[in-house]
């Protein structure tokens, strides 16, 4: 909402300074966005008329426009408008001038080999429309005042308000003017309600059909015969102008400055081109109209239109129609000022993509009771401007406005506010924001102004009441420091344990978006469902992820071309399952790329392999407290991992949820999307399948017990068939005698000259010590044997002699 | 006695000489050995006359100890020298490269997040979460904004399914609901996570991070707000003196609603947040709205509180001196290892936030 100190001052009468107004604003909740200041450098923009134009020597789009600038010579102006005709009055920019829209400053320059002096301007450019298509075109009746100020010698700034949706009051200067009053700055001007006098009959039927869903409820009107549509006077140009509108016609003009001052909106047609009668009603599928902004619109069932006995004329609350739009020569008009349902409004914009000012406003919901306010203070207005006869007005209604009462303790502004305001100050504010009080035993009862649909209950007069006072009153309470309850819980607990684990082993940590392009997510999607976004903002962002590593790779990729080659990367955080609330789960994934030690002098340099991520993530998970004399490790993954090289940890045998995937990326992967590595690794830990420890702190560590007797190693090289796995060797040995076996190391696995094809050797040293004594060597003997023999029967390996 | 002193005399005169290890392991055992000079003059003590004896004894003792001192100390001599010629052949340049080693960084947001819950913690607030994916009711219906409500046009919302029930969250909000759903008051929650919007240029990413406050018991008025977030903000930012300024505005489940303003200034083109006289929005909280309690079946007449919310990305951007939010997600290798921070820097309470 764009609003300015002298036009505020219509409404309010007040000796304070645009700076208390400014900070008042914000204290009362009216947010001023910006402030513009438009009056100086404003004035620089003048009233121009293109005199002559050629064709720019160098370049085909563009012309030489000798200009007239109300000075003696021409100005010489290159421009590339296709509008920039000779003859045409338009907007002048001289050299030293600031455009508004881009905040460039204007020099003479050569346009291609032509000096340029100044511009000529668009709409766009001074910040009053959108319409950057073509310069201004002004009507003949600036002839007048060619070489004169554009905008008025105003100088108010233009302030920008964010006015919150709870608030369409404030979306007229005068619900603004009434907060502010409310809150001491300055007082209401009272509203001088000048009222139509008329005997003339209204000439035209207006029918509010009743029928389920009627978005109307309300539909005021009057009749201007006789008028001479025209350009509208300096003052009320200069008024839109001030809150950047751009001028248009009197009828148009009157009725735009109507809403901006009131917030009420009207609409006026010509009255001739209207069939028979008005009927509102709803629209019907299929139905279409030509809108005020050129376009035409399709309907469906419901919508609320005002129709003619011929068809649409428009959507109501929403835009005219071009069929029954007001022109410069109309001659009679009819003018609308109507209620629309919020609901129905919104309903029918959202379908249709419209947002027009009047939308704006009645989606968030209008004074009911200002129809014939609307009505007397525009039609008196075209009648001064613009003459004619103005006919009885008629209100057609399908409902009443009902009045709400609220109920209100007058305690509750200090329970929930914690400080309290006199009964004398709540009196004052509430009747100055336009309530009515009747004090009863307890309570007051309270009549809700006709212009606050946001105000229901209670609570919202408490709002009020602290708003106006300031917020400023409201007391700091220190918080109480006292914990009774932990702040995180255990699986918040292990995330961040996790989080920073993995970081420590050299990974950094990135936060990607939580989707991801269809094409990479459908790499490592494996069987998941795919999940697809209704309206992604763009196709490379378009379904929730299935997996972590699409966006990992995507932005690994990035890096490589950024000239990294050993890059460790890891997200923790959330992949998706489904499209329900809860269909998720909680990863960390991370991705290895290049080498080990390269173009190191001390240390051989190596690709990362599969076991640098098994050590990751297997040292991660005793970390984070998990045994990993538990863990079970087998060569089952998904299809994007590297199907020989690559494993997946459940914490324990039985276990049915897996804990963690880790292997290189399938090659075909890395091909496809053409990524050059010598290597690429990952893995995946599931959180949600890791077991939360139930130990309380007291009982996580087991008493403390070691052997200081004598301990052996005793090294065995098994020959065995190359499909067993070290781990079932590992575990058969473990299997012997779980007190006196220590510790098992593989230390060697070879595989070619002196061992049969399809057998490897295995070498692995095991350490036998007692907690009860040292043993003889009688006793290693027997172990030793029986460690043989175990193996041997459970995996089929053959002790290498 | 004149062969031991010749002897003596000898050996002294030997050790002068350069010599190694072995030679003068040599000369130890032609003194010492079992035909050494030594121990055979040790074999004539027997033919000694008993008057004599004694005094042979005794002497040749201290004349052996005094040759076993002499060798010795030259064993040790030469040991120390080959020691010192070894070092000495062992000098390297220490200034080459030390082994290579890779350093994991741990992300802004995360480490953000990580202060902000120790800093909640203090006053006893505990972390909840939700789900991403949320329900249309979750997200704006439970919380005071129906269906058609003006207030949705300022979510940009992703949606996953054509009716418009399900959806990406656009605000941490909903944990208040599915908290307030699961327990009963008094309630005194933080709830940080991702948040998403359809909305996507220089200051907007589609994707950042929010934490929610939650704090309802019996008698939580404004001014325990204005002190939790006034205490917050100090904390937070590591500094004495903040000014603050909280403003009327409107959120559909809070009312009164406020914004609050932190004071700013800006110094060399960079932002320094405390006392200057801009200001700067940070964050929207109020008092929840008696229908949100409703909705969620706590008696807004026995219990009311206050909950806010707030961006942690523009947390960590103003406390960190980061200007591009886009940056955070952009995955730049060079950028994660500027802003990141070393895994052992976790914020507590003790220690302090940051070092």
């Amino acid at each position: 909402m764009k609003i300015t100190f002298d036009w505020l001052k219509d409404h309010l009468k007040t000796n304070l300074k645009e700076k208390n107004l400014l900070e008042q604003l914000t204290n009362v909740g009216l947010e001023v966005e910006g402030v513009q200041n438009l009056s100086s450098d404003k004035e620089l923009f003048t009233v121009a008329k293109i005199i002559k134009t050629i064709k720019h020597p160098n370049a085909d789009r563009l012309k030489v426009c000798d200009v007239d600038v109300g000075e003696k010579k021409f100005k010489k102006v290159v421009c590339g408008a296709a509008n920039a005709v000779e003859g045409l009055i338009t907007v002048y920019a001289p050299p030293g001038s600031i455009i508004p829209k881009t905040k460039t400053k204007l020099v003479v320059a050569k346009i291609r080999g032509v000096t340029s002096y100044g511009m000529l301007c668009s709409e766009s450019e001074l910040n009053l429309s959108d319409e950057s298509d073509g310069i201004i075109e002004l009507s003949s009746g600036y002839k007048k005042i060619i070489g004169k100020s554009y905008f008025s010698k105003s100088k108010s700034n233009l302030i920008d308000l964010s006015i919150t949706p709870n608030r369409p009051d404030c979306l007229g200067i005068r619900g603004i003017a009434r907060d502010l009053a409310a809150s001491g700055f300055g007082i209401l001007i009272d509203f001088k309600k000048k009222k139509i006098k008329s005997n003339n009959r209204h000439s035209l039927k207006v029918k509010i059909k009743k029928e389920k869903n009627q978005g109307c409820s309300i539909f005021g009107s009057c009749v201007i015969t006789d008028v001479k549509n025209t350009e509208s006077p300096q003052w009320l140009k200069d008024k839109l102008i001030s809150i950047g509108q751009k001028p248009i016609s009197a009828i148009v003009d009157i009725t735009n400055y109507v809403m901006f001052d009131l917030n009420r909106p009207l609409h006026a047609y010509d009255a001739d081109k209207i069939e028979k009668g008005i009927i509102v009603r709803n629209s019907k599928l299929g139905e279409k109209f030509t809108a005020l902004d050129n376009k035409d619109y399709k309907l469906e069932d419901g919508m609320c239109v005002i129709s003619d006995h011929k068809g649409v004329l428009g959507l109501g609350g929403i835009i005219g129609g071009t069929r029954s739009g007001t022109e410069l020569d109309t001659k009679n008009i009819l003018l609308e000022s109507a209620y629309f349902k919020p609901g129905s409004i919104r309903t029918t914009a959202k379908k249709l993509n419209l947002d027009t000012d009047a939308k704006f406003r009645f989606e968030r919901g209008i004074d009911p009771l200002s129809i014939e306010d609307g009505l007397n203070k525009a039609a008196i207005l075209i009648k001064e401007i613009c003459g004619g006869k103005i006919s009885k007005i008629d209100v057609q209604k399908i409902e009443t406005h009902k009045t709400k009462i609220i109920k209100f303790d007058i305690n509750l502004v200090e329970k929930v506010a914690g400080f309290k305001i006199s009964t004398k100050e709540i009196f004052k504010i509430l009747e100055n924001l336009g309530f009515t009080l009747k004090k009863k035993k307890n309570f007051f009862e309270l009549t809700v102004p006709s212009w606050r649909p946001d105000i229901t209950q209670e609570i919202d007069i408490v709002e009020e009441l602290v708003r106006i006072s300031g917020y400023d009153k409201i007391s700091i309470i220190d918080p109480i420091k006292k914990r009774k309850k932990s702040t995180l819980n255990k699986s918040q607990k292990l995330f961040h344990f996790l989080q920073r684990s993995i970081a420590s082993k050299g990974y950094l940590e990135a936060i990607t978006w939580s989707f991801t392009d269809s094409n990479y997510n459908d790499y490592f999607r494996d069987t998941k469902k795919e999940i697809k976004i209704v309206n992604p903002i763009s196709t490379e962002l378009d379904v929730l992820r299935n997996s972590i590593f699409s966006n990992l790779i995507i932005y690994m990729n990035k890096n490589l071309d950024r000239g990294f080659k050993d890059l460790s990367i890891y997200e923790i955080g959330p992949t998706f399952t489904g499209s329900k609330p809860g269909e998720q789960n909680t990863v960390v994934c991370g991705l290895s790329s290049g080498k080990k030690s390269r173009l190191s002098w001390i240390e051989k340099e190596r690709n990362v392999d599969v076991f640098d991520v098994k050590k990751d993530v297997v040292q991660t998970l005793i970390e984070a407290g998990y045994k990993s004399e538990e863990f079970f490790i087998d060569n089952k993954t998904p299809n994007y991992y590297h199907p020989g090289k690559s494993g997946r940890l459940f914490l324990k045998k039985d276990e049915d949820l897996v804990a963690a995937y880790f292997g290189e990326i399938h090659p075909n992967i890395i091909k496809k999307i053409d990524m050059r590595t010598e290597s690429l690794v990952g893995f995946e830990i599931f959180l949600d399948n890791l077991k939360l420890s139930v130990k309380t702190l007291n009982d996580q560590k087991n008493k403390f017990n070691v052997s200081d007797y004598q301990k052996s190693e005793r090294d065995f090289a098994f020959i065995i068939n190359k499909d067993v796995n070290a781990q079932d060797l590992i575990n058969a040995i473990a299997s012997v005698d779980k007190n006196l076996i220590s510790n098992i190391k593989v230390f060697d696995v070879y595989e070619g000259d002196n061992i049969p094809e399809n057998q490897k050797s295995i070498a692995i040293s095991v350490t036998i010590q007692s907690i009860e004594k040292t043993l003889n060597d009688n006793e290693l003997e027997s172990i030793n044997k029986l460690i043989i023999e175990t193996v041997e029967n459970k995996t089929g390996a053959k002790i290498r002699s | 006695m004149s062969d031991l002193k010749k002897i003596k005399d000898e050996l002294l005169l030997k050790l002068k000489g350069k010599l190694n290890l072995s030679e003068v392991n040599k000369m130890k055992s032609d003194l010492f050995g079992k035909n050494g000079l030594v121990s055979s003059q040790f074999k004539k003590i027997g033919t000694i006359a008993e008057t004599e004896r004694k005094k042979f004894a005794s002497e040749l003792n201290v004349i052996k100890d005094e040759l076993q001192d002499l060798i010795n100390l030259k064993i040790k001599e030469i040991e120390n020298e080959e020691i010192r010629e070894k070092l000495q052949k062992e000098k390297i340049d220490i200034t080459l490269p030390e082994r290579p080693f890779v350093r994991g960084k741990i992300h802004p947001v995360s480490q953000t997040i990580d202060e902000i819950s120790s800093i909640f913690s203090e006053i006893g607030f505990s972390v909840e979460e939700g789900p991403d994916v949320e329900s249309e009711y979750n997200n704006f219906t439970a919380l005071n904004t129906p269906e058609n409500h003006p207030a949705r046009d300022m979510h940009d919302t992703f949606y996953l399914d054509e009716k418009k029930e399900r959806l990406l969250r656009t605000h941490t909000s909903p944990v208040q609901i599915r908290t307030m759903l699961k327990d009963k008051p008094p309630f005194k929650i933080i709830a940080p996570g991702r948040t998403y919007r359809s909305d996507s240029d220089q200051t907007h990413a589609p994707m950042f991070h929010q934490v929610e406050g939650l704090h309802i018991d019996k008698d939580i008025n404004m001014g325990h707000l204005k002190g939790c977030l006034n205490y917050f903000i100090k904390e937070f930012f590591e500094l004495d003196k903040i000014k603050m300024r909280f403003r009327p505005s409107h959120f559909p489940f809070t009312e009164p609603s406020a914004e609050v303003d932190i004071g700013y200034e800006m110094k060399d083109g960079k932002i320094v947040i405390g006392e200057g006289d801009q200001w700067l929005e940070i964050l929207g909280c109020g008092m929840v709205h008696p229908n949100v309690l409703r909705n969620v079946k706590v008696d807004p007449i026995k219990f009311q509180g206050y909950a806010f919310g707030m961006g942690i990305d523009r947390l960590a951007m103003l406390k960190y001196g980061i200007n591009d939010l886009r940056a955070f997600f952009d995955c730049d290798y060079r950028w994660l290892n500027h802003f990141g921070f070393d895994p052992l820097d976790v914020p507590t309470n003790y220690r302090g936030l940051s070092r």
